[in-house]
């Protein structure tokens, strides 16, 4: 628990649940709706990008189309954090609990925890971790949705501030190569770009060609 | 069912809307994760190749929050999120990689331009 408790970045993921929960709150959703939402999503991005597309009047098939884009990054999250948590003997129905509830927060607490964790207590621990991080998320939801109607507009702009603050200085914290570095700028710097052609998948042209770009910068150096 | 639950659940639509767009499209990805990635080497080049286009998506989708802000967010001008973000990745930098202090200030110089424009 006190790895759970001593992190910046739980905090953050509180003030971002406090903020999903006051966004559900004035898109009209029900607090069983939001809670269920945190619980089986588990990722605040497509939480957000769920909320205001729905809320926006766009269909569920828009919405699915925009939260599948958005969660393709989820993928490369558990292929290169579940080799911490694996030793030969585990099977991989162990791990989906441990799966489920990889996100940015637990994926980026991983790399800097896991280390110093014994590996055949690791997929212990990370259960222990998600499941913490699940019960202050779903009691920060609730806290927001109740405080939603008494949240002064300025204070709802600080709070859904901090999720892009965070996720990109917590990435940038993660970056050990140039290629990273890379991936992240050019990531931030080509979706207005490839936004202005409304795809309907932008982050994933714009994600894949900053990581092709990347990667080419990458190997050119190499080459040197 | 009694009156507080329906009004606690809501509509029974809803939550099937939640399903298919919020549940899945998630859900799947972390499953082909776990069932892809049993092979995979700790230490591969195709994992450097894979967590850098985690980290683009990711930034794509930083990017899209703030040029398309939600809620609340909208309000605050354009060129202030803007400023208010490079401000806090600025003293990020400074301050020797710190994420607190990085938003923290980030968060201050947003709350300090809103106070200035009234």
């Amino acid at each position: 628990m006190r790895s759970v408790t001593s992190t910046v970045l739980t905090l953050v993921l509180i003030a971002t649940y406090v903020g999903i929960g006051a966004l559900a709150h004035d898109t009209h959703f029900s607090l069983g709706w939001v809670l269920a939402s945190t619980l089986f999503v588990w990722a605040g991005p497509a939480q957000i990008i769920l909320l205001t597309t729905l809320g926006s009047g766009a269909t569920a098939l828009q919405a699915a189309i925009a939260v599948t884009v958005s969660a393709i990054r989820l993928f490369p999250m558990v292929v290169s954090v579940l080799p911490m948590m694996r030793t030969p003997q585990t099977k991989r129905r162990q791990l989906i609990l441990a799966t489920h509830f990889v996100a940015v927060t637990l994926w980026v607490e991983c790399f800097r925890l896991l280390p110093h964790v014994p590996r055949e207590r690791r997929i212990a621990y990370v259960h222990g971790l998600g499941i913490g991080l699940l019960l202050v998320c779903l009691t920060a939801t609730t806290i927001g949705y109740g405080l939603a109607a008494n949240l002064p507009e300025l204070f709802a702009a600080a709070i859904l501030l901090l999720t892009p603050l965070a996720f990109l200085l917590s990435t940038a914290r993660n970056c050990r190569q140039l290629a990273d570095v890379l991936a992240l700028l050019l990531g931030l710097a080509l979706y207005p770009l490839v936004a202005m052609f409304h795809t309907g998948v932008d982050i994933l042209i714009s994600g894949v060609s900053a990581r092709t770009i990347a990667y080419a910068v990458h190997w050119w150096r190499e080459q040197e | 069912m009694s009156d507080w639950a329906a009004h606690f659940i809501g509509d029974w639509h809803a939550l099937l809307v939640l399903l298919v767009a919020g549940f899945l499209p998630n859900e799947v990805w972390r499953m082909i994760g776990l069932w892809l990635g049993a092979g995979v080497d700790e230490g591969s080049e195709l994992l450097v190749w894979v967590r850098a286009i985690a980290t683009a998506i990711l930034a794509g989708v930083i990017a899209q929050i703030l040029v398309q802000p939600p809620g609340a967010l909208a309000s605050v001008p354009d060129w202030l999120r803007y400023m208010a973000v490079a401000g806090g990745s600025v003293v990020f930098m400074v301050a020797r990689r710190s994420i607190f202090a990085g938003v923290a200030s980030g968060e201050i110089l947003m709350l300090a331009g809103k106070w200035w424009l009234g």
